[in-house]
């Protein structure tokens, strides 16, 4: 009989961790936990949970219908609780949505013109293409928890001072 | 010894004691027993010798083959590893453990990348024995790393690092583990869901409408310590991993890297990457998310084998930005 238990962390059920120091600083760690990140984020509020030079993992709280968003390169998101149903739309126009400049998740005003590409249903565990030259959105029935690769962009909220252990 | 890139590699004939070679890399000076690992160099005109349990040396060197040398330091213990200069690499002895280093007994070379290479392929293959999976856990590595020379284990050290160019799953990208393809469910893993998200993908975008089971695909991992890439977004790798027992190695970073933990738990010992003095050690449960700053090395430990997602930045200056301080070794600050 397997006697192994994998522990998964969820909004209602997670333990954070933490840093003993012995001769060093706690900020230079940045270290947070994403349900708990997400316990205090709106729906679909964009959270960085970690940066490295305009790269950046977000913390995103899924609760109903997010907007349209695009990307001028590829992202990936990786559901960590709940559910949540991708719709894709093949840009019809990019350039309407962003520039050559753009960078990170843009907020669309509204649905794009273009080809609906089909969806995707993902589950705790599973990771989604977000493809360059796509809109997205979002749709979740109950709570759960996302988190995106991507750049640092418009839509990316910083609030370290508020996530990371001190 | 020989290799296909013509590249020599010094060897010994086999001891007629226990059956091993032994190898020479510019000063250093490498052989093994039954039961330890020995590196040899001169300093101050006298013979230097620091030796391992020949286990934990397979481990560790293990890792840093597979790996291509990492991103910067790989620390076989306290006293000797390796540094990345990708293209070149320093092969080391005490220089970054302040005893032997104050005392100018410590010994530094560099070597060209594919001259090491070939040579820690070298000693691998001959000081891995039939039984032995330096790549395993505890439980499923075996018990034939010691004793006399007995066999080899080329199908164990020969494995490939996985890296995707996409996504895993895409037409042309790397393929997705399953039974058939030969990467069974671990046992510790054993109650992670199979399940396949749904992917309802118009005509003509069954190439950009994707998606699969990322912990699914960990749960299959026939490696421990050992980072797959599973996506890319620009120079940003998303490197997940699982982890049981100890990391083989220290290593120590030349640029910051990240930690999200998925499942499960792993402690770190933080240390400073030049000294090795004590810094701090991070517990991170599923869920958590730290920084490894780049001025540490760092060691985990897992009691259970759990998912943890490295990630990394590959931009190629970044050790210089980091090492002339035009960067801060840390990330952010609030």
């Amino acid at each position: 009989m397997n006697s192994f238990q994998t522990t998964f962390g969820s909004l209602q059920d997670y333990e954070k961790g933490g840093i003993e120091i012995v001769a060093d600083n706690p900020m230079y760690y940045a270290f947070s936990n994403i349900f708990e990140v997400a316990n205090q984020s709106a729906p679909y509020e964009k959270v960085a949970v970690a940066v490295n030079l305009g790269y950046v993992i977000e913390a995103v709280r899924l609760e109903g219908q997010s907007g349209w968003y695009a990307a001028p390169h590829d992202e990936f998101a990786i559901v960590m609780d709940g559910e949540v149903e991708v719709h894709f739309i093949k840009l019809a126009d990019p350039a309407a949505a962003y520039t050559d400049d753009s960078k990170g998740s843009i907020p669309l005003a509204a649905q794009p013109a273009g080809t609906p590409m089909g969806r995707v249903v993902a589950r705790r565990g599973h990771q989604v293409l977000l493809p360059e030259g796509a809109a997205y959105r979002f749709t979740a029935h109950s709570v759960g928890v996302m988190l995106i690769q991507t750049m640092d962009g418009p839509a990316t909220v910083h609030k370290w001072g508020q996530i990371c252990l001190k | 010894m020989s290799t296909a890139e013509s590249i020599e590699v010094q060897a010994s004939a086999p001891s007629n004691q226990t059956g091993y070679r032994s190898f020479t890399l510019g000063g250093f000076s490498f052989s093994r027993d039954e039961y330890f690992a020995r590196v040899s160099w001169m300093a101050k005109g006298q013979q230097m010798s620091h030796s391992m349990s020949a286990d934990a040396f397979l481990r560790a060197m293990m890792r840093d083959v597979a790996w291509g040398f990492f991103y910067g330091w790989v620390n076989f213990d306290p006293v000797i590893g390796t540094r990345n200069h990708y293209g070149t690499v320093d092969m080391y002895a005490g220089s970054y453990y302040p005893a032997y280093r104050d005392s100018g007994l410590d010994h530094m070379e560099n070597f060209d990348s594919r001259l090491m290479m070939a040579t820690f392929k070298a000693i691998l293959d001959d000081w891995t024995n039939e039984g032995f999976d330096p790549f395993a856990a505890p439980e499923e590595a075996g018990d034939g790393w010691h004793g006399k020379k007995n066999g080899n284990n080329r199908a164990a050290i020969e494995r490939a690092r996985e890296a995707c160019h996409r996504m895993p799953g895409l037409p042309g990208d790397a393929s997705l583990r399953s039974d058939a393809n030969g990467f069974p469910i671990n046992r510790a893993f054993a109650d992670v869901p199979q399940d396949a998200p749904e992917v309802y993908a118009e005509p003509g975008f069954e190439a950009e409408v994707s998606a699969f089971n990322l912990f699914a695909f960990l749960s299959r991992s026939d490696v421990t310590w050992n980072p797959s890439v599973t996506s890319v977004c620009g120079r940003s790798l998303a490197c997940p991993t699982t982890e049981e027992y100890i990391l083989p190695i220290k290593h120590g970073n030349d640029r910051v890297e990240w930690f999200v933990q998925l499942s499960d738990q792993i402690e770190w010992e933080i240390e400073d990457k030049h000294t090795g003095s004590p810094r701090a050690k991070v517990l991170m449960k599923a869920g958590d998310v730290a920084a490894m700053p780049a001025d540490i090395r760092h060691q985990g430990f897992a009691r259970k084998r759990s998912m943890l997602l490295v990630w990394e930045n590959a931009t190629p200056n970044l050790p210089e930005l980091y090492e002339s301080g035009q960067l801060k070794p840390w990330p952010v600050e609030f």
